[in-house]
């Protein structure tokens, strides 16, 4: 007799030694389980290129084999019964289990529908008195064989976007825009937003929108990685934010390279950006044009926290010493000073001003070398030390001036700043 | 696979030059990240392919046809943008630490060549270190950044008084070594093997200097070079300090650079640019002689290392410190004089 268990085991097993036509059957139903297609009993099946045997069946497949099937759509309680008819329901499992459990498995893993099937179905489909269900080394006709009803083996929990990338249209297209899954898959429950996600109705107007707005198709990808919640956010509230930045006189464009630049501006609500337009406005003290230059240029000032600006700048004023006329003409020059990091900023202004002898006026003339890293500093001013060269005062002769001591490459700083070979440099950094 | 196949160019021993300032762990950790990015360029496997059934459009409105089409398309769950990067973490070791202040040779190991890194240890191979220091103060920490405890004169020191003091730590540390070896100076072969400079501690010891000499003095700076075997960099921070107290003047120690660990020295050293994976396989393969060398050492239970490979690049090194050189130093020996 043929238990139930393993029946099931059976029919999804690969067994080459089966009948071609079996076999088909079998990799039918493996193969439809991606499309779940559900096929009634008046099906018209139309083979085009009849598929003959076990080896040539992939050769065969990579032609176009179209069929012509007829579909009729059916109730979910018409597809539960078809499946429980065929014995062919599957459980995570589908071997080694007894009968108890199989029950408790077809409850749960049923698909989601209004009505229920009530337990005396059930209770039919498993009556051992009844004929017993299809052997699977049974031959029938392809019509049958199309009958037979596979849901979806994806698990329902899972830890990875993978599982679900090629079943979902969703994932798959996000992946072609250029969207980095896996990245997203390191955050909380964003994979769980994105499954959620209809392509037509989420995911197509705000890429739409976002296209208007002028950002180029090969940063969508990027932009969305880096905020998924793009796709959830409200559009009317999104075409209200850009249209307030707009009457705020940021061009079209800024606008754009905003959104790259910092992709989570576009979520904060329009009374959170006047507000921090407003301290920006407030704290700087410059005139709208030159505020809305710094903020075009480094978008995520407005994003982040905004009380490490408010001590990066105390810093400026009271710890080094600068007037605010000066002050602001460094921030306009390089906007990062103010979401530079305190510690490392205090380093290298203690350094350049204490030990390399450099003057406010001076460092507010070149601002670079606030932004530069300490140690390529330090390296480059023990050099020219050691050379007899370490003069920044362009009263005097031989001046070697800060932007060009920062910024040139080390050939040629070596060449130029220094007068001396790279190999040098190289020595006398080992010396250090 | 073949990228993996790949990165036996990286496995191996190397010597980075570690800066002033930084912390080990920070070099350790850009050297992987630099060495990950290079590795992950390598451009991935391709995708396989499985069979999809694909619904074409309808081809009449007046039948309920549906068309199917069996393809063969990528499995985008194979794909790095699914999957991730193909290498996520590499295995970088670090040999013998330099602590944040110091600067020098730091010897990392990649991959399989981190067992080297082992055998580096039991080898029981030297370190050679020079140490800046500078008369008229004492601090707690023996560095210019910690609280000064007293200050001093100094004009009494002249370089004979340095020597000298210089003799007597070595002498007591020649003492040390020698009893820490465990061996009977009364024997013959025992007798040879300190000869040959072969002596070392067999288990654990404190720190010994087995060489100490002034390469430069020009009060109140003055620089020495020490050679020495399980010290740490605070240790001869506070060498240095006990020679200013010897002196009957006190010193603070401005500068410790490692410019030899083992067979690995300051030429072989590479620089912050060069942390790049092609420098870095270039660098492997250099010193893949050496590894060897350290390997088979271990495995023999002998410091082949110490007798004539140091000697050699001590007397290099000592040669060739600044770019232009400067009056050559004094002759100085590296190894502890006899009684």
């Amino acid at each position: 007799m043929v238990t139930y268990s393993s029946f099931i085991y059976r029919i999804f097993r690969q067994d080459p030694m089966c009948s071609p036509i079996m076999h088909m059957c079998q990799r039918c139903i493996i193969l439809l389980r991606s499309s779940g297609l559900c096929f009634s009993s008046s099906t018209n099946v139309v083979w085009q290129h009849p598929i003959s045997l076990n080896t040539t069946f992939s050769q065969h497949l990579r032609q176009v084999v179209p069929l012509r099937v007829t579909v009729t759509e059916r109730t979910p309680e018409e597809k539960w019964k078809v499946c429980a008819e065929r014995g062919l329901c599957t459980s995570g499992a589908p071997h080694g289990l007894p009968q108890a459990k199989d029950k408790r498995a077809l409850v749960s893993y049923q698909p989601k529908t209004n009505a229920t099937p009530s337990l005396s179905n059930i209770q039919t489909v498993l009556d051992l008195d009844a004929a017993p269900p299809l052997s699977p080394f049974e031959e029938i006709s392809d019509e049958e064989a199309l009958q037979i009803a596979v849901t979806k083996c994806l698990p329902p929990v899972t830890f990875s976007l993978r599982d679900y990338v090629d079943q979902s249209q969703t994932l798959t297209r996000l992946v072609h825009l250029g969207v980095n899954l896996w990245q997203l898959d390191q955050r909380r429950n964003v994979g769980s937003m994105l499954v959620r996600l209809d392509f037509q109705t989420d995911v197509v107007p705000r890429l739409l929108f976002l296209k208007d707005l002028g950002v180029e198709d090969s940063q969508l990808g990027p932009l969305l990685t880096k905020n998924p919640f793009l796709l959830t956010e409200n559009l009317d509230n999104l075409s209200a934010r850009v249209s307030y930045l707009k009457s705020k006189k940021f061009s079209s464009e800024a606008v754009a390279s905003m959104v790259f630049k910092a992709p989570y501006l576009l979520n904060f609500s329009v009374k959170r950006l006047d507000n921090r337009l407003g301290f920006f406005q407030q704290q700087l003290g410059l005139n709208p044009s030159k505020t809305r230059d710094i903020l075009t240029r480094l978008p995520r000032l407005l994003c982040g926290n905004l009380q490490p600006i408010k001590e990066n700048l105390k810093v400026c004023e009271l710890e080094f010493g600068f007037r605010q006329g000066e002050i602001q003409h460094i921030v306009t020059k390089v906007p990062k000073v103010l979401t530079a990091n305190k510690k490392k900023l205090t380093q290298i202004f203690d350094y350049v001003h204490n030990v390399m002898g450099v003057p406010h006026s001076l460092i507010v003339k070149f601002p670079q070398v606030l932004n530069a890293q300490f140690l390529r500093v330090k390296e480059r001013h023990l050099f020219l030390q050691y050379l007899g060269r370490a003069q920044y005062d362009p009263a005097h002769p031989s001046y070697i001036s800060l932007d060009r001591f920062v910024f040139l490459p080390d050939q040629d700083f070596c060449t130029e700043l220094a007068l001396s070979t790279s190999r040098d440099f190289e020595q006398f950094q080992k010396t250090l | 696979s073949a990228a993996a196949e790949g990165n036996k160019d990286l496995e191996g021993l190397f010597a980075v030059y570690k800066p002033a300032g930084v912390h080990w762990k920070l070099v350790r950790d850009t050297v992987e990240a630099s060495l990950l990015k290079g590795v992950n360029l390598a451009p991935p496997a391709p995708p396989k392919l499985a069979v999809q059934f694909q619904l074409l459009p309808r081809r009449s409105e007046v039948t309920a046809d549906v068309t199917l089409a069996a393809t063969l398309l990528p499995v985008l769950a194979g794909t790095p943008m699914v999957r991730g990067p193909q290498f996520q973490s590499l295995q970088v070791g670090v040999g013998h630490r330099l602590d944040v202040s110091s600067s020098g040779v730091l010897v990392l190991g990649v991959g399989q060549g981190n067992k080297a890194l082992t055998d580096l240890y039991r080898t029981h191979v030297t370190r050679c270190y020079t140490i800046d220091g500078e008369f008229g103060m004492a601090t707690d920490d023996f560095s210019p950044n910690g609280r000064i405890l007293e200050k001093t004169t100094y004009e009494h020191i002249t370089q004979d008084k340095l020597e000298r003091v210089l003799a007597i730590i070595q002498g007591a540390n020649q003492k040390a070594l020698i009893s820490y070896s465990n061996v009977d100076l009364q024997s013959q072969e025992a007798y040879e093997l300190a000869v040959r400079g072969m002596l070392h501690p067999q288990g654990k010891s404190p720190p010994i200097v087995t060489g100490l000499r002034c390469i430069n003095f020009t009060p109140p700076h003055f620089t020495l070079e020490v050679q020495c075997l399980n010290e740490t960099q605070r240790y001869l921070r506070k060498l240095l300090h006990e020679v200013g107290l010897e002196l009957r003047s006190s010193a603070i120690c401005t500068k410790v650079r490692r410019t030899r660990d083992g067979p690995f020295t300051l030429q072989d050293a590479l620089l912050h640019k060069d942390w790049t994976p092609d420098s870095i396989a270039r660098a492997v393969k250099h010193t893949r002689p050496i590894t060897k060398a350290v390997q088979k050492a271990a495995g023999l239970s002998r410091p082949v290392m110490r007798s004539t490979v140091e000697l050699k690049q001590d007397k290099q090194s000592s040669d060739s410190t600044e770019p232009q050189t400067a009056t050559a130093a004094t002759s100085g020996h590296f190894l502890p004089h006899r009684a």
